[in-house]
């Protein structure tokens, strides 16, 4: 069984051919490409124009790659939410059309469940596991119980993690993708140099906030004159922000885990996923966390944290796992939707 | 919180977020179809909380909020009009906007935009524009809006 996924909805333009058993004959992401150049070296933007652009020519690149044919592949999968519609459309209407012309079955991703079930993949996680996603749109806890169950138990009330990142590394003139440069300055930094708030620490339950903590940065950098920040401020402020996120994100999926010790006895692993997920710091903390709760700890490969589509074509081989194929036809006249929640169960709080 | 009346417009002095909350309700009561709020201010002043109230305020169930600076567009189905919250925090150029639906926002719902200064010339003059900005303490802001005659009249007594 060979499921060929494709991934627009955001700023990357991936497509990936994987089979059932969990072999990744190819993993194609524009960013990747954009290394040689062969197209033009068009960075892909925010627009649904880019995607458009540059999906056909990253498809035949999956296929050549993975050296199959259209007869080869079971079924199409494309991301069909949450994320930003346009580039969604464009996923979504590539894969019904070559979906139709080569009478496959057509199969709408949430992008949610790709991120979550990528380390069945990756690491052969079974079921039911704990699952932080963290990433530049998204920061939630989720019970993940089966391939198409998933209670979310936490999630952020405002800004997600990634976009806090991106916004600090922006207020300190550093640049974006905001993770890895904050990260990296951080490694110079003095973390106790600046105190810094952990939104959210000791109350119940696993919700985030992080806006607050934004907010206090920025008014840590106007404390000092106008362009008159040292590197080593610099690496302080990045340094002390980095660990009060952590020391946030830690509390509340310590909080998680607490719940699921009560109430999904069966579960003994937190795994991470998504674009944030990169963050060493933050992968070490949650170690010693889960260390000291005795749960497991799985970290995907970085480059299968961050979005691909890889984890959409595993997800759509889940999905294949336990339904009939037959029963997919409908899933034609399905529409892409920009919000898409994994589940609004929040039973536990 | 205080209440100044300006020439085109008005100014609040809001203490704490509760505020800022109260006065985008008030706005919610006289907006209509065809709006577009251009909701301006620096990073972490609080457009998002303006706007999750805001949002919430108008007829229908209540929805989840969360910034748009990473999708760039959400679109909330309220009772009797549709939101489009955009946030152009990432938008390189302001012509890429036109993919993402804003002549269609524009006709046909009401647009919330924050970051509206990325959009330029492209922002309609009959916008009304609010501005958040700090003011010394941590939970202290000011909120100023602004706009055409017609806006100046509609938001007297917010």
């Amino acid at each position: 069984m060979l499921v060929l996924g494709i991934e627009t909805s955001c700023d990357e333009t991936a497509v990936a051919v994987v089979n059932k058993n969990r072999k990744i004959l190819s993993n194609v992401i524009l960013t990747q490409i954009q290394e040689h150049k062969p197209y033009g070296g068009i960075v892909p933007e925010l627009a649904a124009r880019a995607h458009l652009k540059q999906l056909h020519f990253i498809i035949d690149e999956a296929m050549k790659k993975a050296r199959i044919n259209f007869t080869d592949i079971t079924a199409i999968a494309a991301t069909a939410g949450p994320g930003l519609i346009g580039g969604l459309l464009v996923g979504v209407t590539m894969a019904k059309a070559m979906a139709s012309v080569h009478e496959k079955p057509f199969l709408a991703i949430n992008h949610l469940a790709g991120h979550a079930l990528i380390p069945r993949l990756t690491d052969r996680v079974k079921f039911p596991y704990l699952l932080l996603l963290t990433s530049g749109g998204h920061c939630q806890l989720l019970v993940v119980e089966g391939a198409d169950s998933f209670n979310r138990i936490g999630t952020t009330k405002d800004d997600a993690l990634g976009e806090v990142f991106d916004k600090v590394a922006k207020m300190l003139g550093l640049g974006i993708p905001g993770g890895p440069v904050v990260q990296k300055c951080a490694e110079a930094g003095n973390s106790s140099r600046f105190l810094l708030p952990r939104p959210m620490l000791g109350r119940t339950g696993c919700d985030f906030s992080f806006s607050g903590l934004k907010t206090a940065v920025r008014f840590l950098i106007e404390k000092f004159p106008a362009n008159r920040l040292t590197s080593e401020d610099i690496a302080d402020i990045c340094a002390s922000f980095q660990l009060a996120a952590t020391e946030a994100v830690v509390d509340r999926t310590g909080h998680a885990i607490d719940i699921c010790k009560k109430n999904y006895p069966r579960i003994n692993r937190l795994v991470i996923s998504g674009g944030v997920a990169a963050n060493t710091k933050l992968r070490r903390c949650l170690k010693t966390l889960t260390a000291a709760k005795d749960f497991q700890f799985t970290a995907p490969p970085i480059d299968l944290c961050t979005d691909n589509a890889v984890m959409i074509a595993w997800a759509a081989l889940e999905k294949l796992n336990k339904e009939q194929i037959n029963n997919k036809n409908d899933d034609m006249s399905f529409k892409p939707r920009p919000r898409w929640p994994l589940s609004q169960k929040n039973q536990l709080i | 919180m205080q209440k100044k009346n300006k020439e085109n417009g008005i100014e609040f002095f809001v203490e704490s977020e509760k505020d800022t909350e109260l006065i985008a309700r008030r706005l919610a009561k006289i907006v209509q179809k065809k709006d577009i709020v251009a909701l301006s201010g620096d990073l972490g002043v609080g457009k998002t909380v303006f706007a999750r109230a805001f949002i919430n305020a108008l007829p229908g169930a209540l929805e989840e909020v969360l910034s748009p600076s990473f999708p760039i567009l959400q679109i909330y189905e309220r009772a009797k009009v549709e939101v489009y919250h955009f946030d152009f925090f990432r938008l390189e150029k302001p012509e890429d906007a036109f993919e993402l639906g804003i002549e269609e926002a524009f006709g046909c719902a009401i647009s919330l935009i924050e970051w509206p200064e990325r959009l330029d010339f492209f922002l309609p003059k009959k916008s009304l524009e609010i501005e958040i900005s700090f003011l010394g303490g941590v939970t202290e802001r000011v909120i100023k809006m602004s706009g055409s005659k017609v806006w100046s009249k509609r938001i007297r007594n917010i």
